[in-house]
């Protein structure tokens, strides 16, 4: 029988209360008192010499407090990158410098040139209009590989070219080769990962306000880790050190991975809050945020895999180049390399395993994470090749993939990682079982009959999640550790508050986190609450992403737990006059083994703060601990994922039928919540593979910016709930986090790209359709020309 | 994008070549101008309303004549900045063949981009509007030369417009 409380229970998200009433408190719904509004002035040219900015007639219009451009920030620091990239011969990556406001160029649609400050945002926006910006328009920089060709314009001039860096990881050149060399079959594929836009529900918000009595200056701001921000705003970019500044992120409505990354509009709030000696706040619009939100993906790679004769995968090599856009958002330069190379080997154990990828600026939106951040780029080159190497070797996919499963485990990869443990043939029995393999024949048949091809896509994928041990990042080029803290704050009358680094926007850590330490305790979820998102509040944090936030940040709690339980047992040691090692923590209950003496955990928790009956002499008054978790290693969630689409031939349309995964996600502490997690990644995943698309034109110019040229995917787009299996039943603990978890987070969006492909193209085969690969969007236009063209 | 057409007008090069280097009958044929002002030489301000798709917007331009070969050939160029909406941008080729019965023929080839919000909202829209735009403009002129069509041509209220520039200019 499912449990009804602690870990392993389903209670209903309590964060949902406020959420679904409207009583939220998100950051565009905190406003300061006499708070000027900045409008952004943003580059509607790809590229250009910015030769003159006159705002004299802007400033003298109604309302305007103050007008910035690049020059009000010369020596203010640029907007930093959290990683630096080694290239293959030692050097470090290029690194352009990233300015809060255009100096000097403009280098992709939507810089923002100049910034005003006025009472109203209707004010601000007109005198916008009134300023005259004269920028010498250049040729714009779109394609990568054009972008790398001798002579080619460059989008920062005081680098080289416009390589970022190019990276080689893995397996030796020459023992690729000779694997190559020596196999009975190759297979290659060219492929695009489509650039995407992350399009949280709530568009980014930042206000800055600045407290001349104390210097102090506070960021509210819509970020998934305070943290971080104040660390490289502070640090890095306005040199205010950490006590002078306090970061808050309230309620987020939605990241990921967008609202991660330190961006200008943070900074110049807070710089103009002083500045103007006023708040100053800063929402965005839906249209700002598709030319200023750092984008996702954008990979254009050739991936071959060598196979010997009895179809064992022998050699896999890949050849990448990764958009960065115009500057290095915080994480960019990791994505593509230590997010994705690491994870090539995926479920398989080939010997031999090379990735190549080449980092290129263009003049296009900053490119970084989004949720999956190079594990779902790795896993769909990986999943789309073997699909078709089992095409071409006329064999099963399930059977190739199966073949070359790795079984045992640890299992240290061609590429640096070690897989702790994982059971992929469980995950694929599982996704079989739920599929209803053999009624396929079957329901193909009766789509035929209607006039529709239907096919079937399988999928397995491995990620690593749970970023990361810090010192191996750091030696990898992190400029971080990633750690993260807790601190338990026990009341006096037994209530809890846990203040925690990891921030929640859609993950339900408010629920769940309550439920792990009420199962530690033995005592109501009730008496728990969560406390994130303000640095002045919680100890410290590396916040949330890559699905780091139990296996990290629980951790980190329930460290701090166990030094709450080991105190208190103390406390209730003396209470009960007995020895500590005697004394047992069950229901909230303090005993002493083999007695019926107990002590409750309200009156131990009492006594920590009334301690006049209190071994004073031994421990402090007051019960509250801090952790800090640094984890031994990544955690490796995997699954297998299956769909079925119809095609209708006349139209090209792709409709999801059914849609199954079976995920690994080591112990689980909700289910309902991972269940969600996977349905919303998963949604994300379709809407990648079936409609969303990022489009410039050869100008640079931004050609899908809004909701009727980038197509979200909507509740139809997706198989009814009966047909939307979600399964997590496989459970191989994670073996090196005190909670056994592996994080579910970015799953669904890893997995389902590929599994939403590979059925398209099994269905158009079926029809006698020849076709090799359709690059994403797999929209009807492209399947109809793929099977007409 | 990319446009050509032509159109047969009903006058010679030498009247023809006049009128598009007239202010006035360039305001009166541009789709939505407001204001023109300036010459051949210096080039013409201008001063057009059009709504692309979802963007209403107000674009104010300059646009420069080179490559003169009268009667026969010239080249304008034109940007127009729209504020939020964006900016448009182009050329045009414009040659004058004069024809067996003494009419010109007009060709033109046109080179024209639109950047910042009217490429991102209206993209799917825009090379529709722009060959709208030069229909349009190219009908208004070949009518603004030609003046209105001999006796018959019934609609009244557009009988101001059909006025031959040159008739009007002397009358």
């Amino acid at each position: 029988m499912p449990k009804d409380h602690g870990i392993g229970a389903s209670p209903k998200r309590r964060e949902d209360v406020r959420f679904l009433t409207g009583t939220g408190n998100y950051t565009d719904d905190i406003n300061v008192y006499g708070q000027a509004y900045v409008y952004f002035l943003r580059s509607d040219m790809a590229h250009g010499n910015i030769k003159n900015i006159d705002t004299s007639a802007a400033e003298a219009m109604s309302g305007v407090v103050k007008i910035f451009t690049g020059a009000d920030f010369e020596g203010v620091g640029g907007i930093p990158c959290g990683w630096e990239i080694t290239d293959k011969n030692g050097d470090a990556m290029q690194e352009p410098a990233h300015p809060v406001l255009a100096i000097g160029k403009v280098r992709h649609v939507g810089d923002p040139i100049a910034a005003v400050v006025a009472d109203s945002l209707e004010e601000a926006r007109n005198a916008a209009e009134a300023i005259d910006v004269d920028i010498e328009e250049l040729p714009a920089v779109v394609d990568m590989k054009a972008a790398l060709e001798d002579g080619a314009t460059k989008v920062h001039d005081d680098l080289t070219s416009n390589l970022c860096y190019d990276w080689q990881f893995g397996t030796e050149t020459a023992d690729v080769d000779a694997a190559f060399a020596g196999a009975a079959h190759v297979t290659t594929l060219e492929l695009t990962n489509n650039r995407l836009v992350a399009n949280p529900m709530e568009p980014r918000v930042a206000v800055g306000d600045y407290n001349r009595a104390g210097d102090h200056s506070t960021l509210h701001t819509t970020s998934q880790n305070p943290h971080v921000i104040r660390l490289l705003m502070g640090a890095f970019v306005l040199g205010i050190p950490e006590h002078k500044l306090t970061v808050v992120a309230p309620d987020v409505g939605g990241g990921f991975g967008t609202k991660i990354f330190h961006y200008a509009e943070e900074a110049f709030v807070t710089f103009a809050a002083k500045a103007c000696n006023r708040a100053v706040k800063w929402t965005s619009s839906r249209s700002e945020a598709f030319m200023s939100d750092a984008h996702g993906r954008d990979h254009v790679s050739k991936i071959e895999l060598a196979l010997d004769a009895d179809n064992n995968f022998v050699g896999l090599r890949t050849d990448t180049y990764a958009n960065m856009g115009a500057y290095l958002s915080t994480f960019a330069s990791s994505v593509p390399t230590w997010l994705h190379g690491t994870l090539m080997a995926g479920n398989y154990k080939t010997p031999a395993v090379q990735v190549n990828v080449k980092a290129v600026f263009t003049t296009t939106v900053p490119v970084d994470a989004y949720r999956g951040a190079g594990r779902p780029e790795a896993t769909y080159q990986l999943e789309r090749l073997i699909d078709k190497a089992a095409r071409e070797l006329s064999v099963d996919p399930m059977a190739l993939r199966r073949q070359n499963f790795i079984t045992s485990f640890p299992y240290a990869t061609p590429v640096a990682v070690e897989y702790d443990t994982g059971d992929y043939n469980a995950t694929m029995d599982k996704m079989e079982e739920l599929m209803d393999f053999p009624g396929f024949a079957a329901r193909r048949a009766a789509s035929e009959a209607k006039g529709m091809l239907r096919g079937r896509g399988v999928n397995c994928f491995i990620e690593a999640c749970g970023i990361a041990p810090s010192n191996l990042v750091g030696q990898l080029g992190a400029r971080a550790g990633l750690y993260d803290a807790a601190t338990v704050r026990v009341n006096a009358t037994g209530s809890i508050s846990v203040m925690v680094g990891a921030h929640s926007h859609g993950q339900g850590h408010e629920t769940v986190f309550p439920q792990v330490v009420a199962e530690m305790l033995g005592i109501d979820e009730g008496m728990i609450d969560i406390v994130h998102g303000d640095t002045s509040k919680i100890p410290f944090g590396m916040g949330t992403y890559g699905s780091r936030s139990l296996a990290v940040c629980g951790s980190a709690m329930v460290r701090a737990t166990e030094k709450i339980i080991n105190k208190a047992k103390k406390i209730a040691a003396h209470l009960l006059e007995a020895s500590e090692g005697d004394i047992e923590l069950k229901d909230g209950q303090f005993s002493v083994a083999g007695t019926d003496k107990s002590v409750a955990w309200g009156d131990v928790t009492l006594a920590a703060y009334v301690p006049h009956n209190y071994p004073l002499e031994d421990i402090e008054p007051g019960l509250e601990e801090t952790a800090f978790y640094d984890p031994a290693n990544f955690t490796y969630p995997a699954g297998a994922y299956a769909c079925e689409v119809e095609v209708d031939p006349e139209t090209g349309k792709v409709t999801i039928e059914k849609f199954v995964s079976a995920d690994d996600f080591g112990n689980v502490v909700n289910p309902m919540i991972v269940e969600g997690q996977v349905h919303g990644g998963i949604a994300q995943g379709i809407g990648q593979a079936l409609l969303e698309n990022c489009a410039y034109d050869e100008n640079g110019q931004l050609l899908s910016a809004s909701y009727m040229d980038y197509a979200m995917p909507r509740a139809d787009d997706l198989p009814h709930m009966a047909n939307y299996v979600v399964d997590h039943s496989c459970q191989t603990p994670c073996t090196h986090n005190p909670l056994g978890v592996k994080g579910c987070g970015e799953a669904g969006a890893i997995g389902s790209p590929p599994t939403v492909v590979n059925a398209v193209l099994d269905a158009l085969n079926s029809g006698n359709h020849d076709v090799e690969h359709i690059d994403m969007p797999v929209s009807p236009s492209r399947v109809w020309e793929a099977m007409n063209g | 994008m990319h446009m050509s057409d032509s159109r047969e007008i009903n006058a010679p090069t030498s009247e023809v070549w006049a009128a598009i280097l007239d202010a006035d009958v360039l305001k009166q044929c541009v789709p939505g101008c407001t204001e023109m002002a300036g010459n051949a030489s210096d080039g013409f301000d201008a001063t057009v309303v059009q709504k692309v798709g979802p963007v209403k917007a107000t674009f104010k331009g300059h646009v420069t004549l080179s490559d003169l070969d009268e009667p026969n050939s010239l080249h304008l160029a034109g940007e127009g900045k729209g504020g939020a909406a964006g900016f448009a941008k182009g050329g045009a080729d414009v040659t004058l063949t004069a024809t067996e019965n003494g009419g010109t023929l007009l060709h033109y080839e046109v080179e024209a981009k639109v950047g910042g919000k009217l490429a991102q909202l209206g993209s799917r829209i825009v090379d529709g509007f722009a060959k709208k735009m030069a229909d349009q403009f190219f009908n208004n002129f070949k009518d603004a030369v030609e003046g209105p069509s001999e006796e018959g041509d019934a609609t009244e209220e557009t009988g101001e417009k059909k006025k031959g520039w040159l008739k009007r200019i002397v009358s």
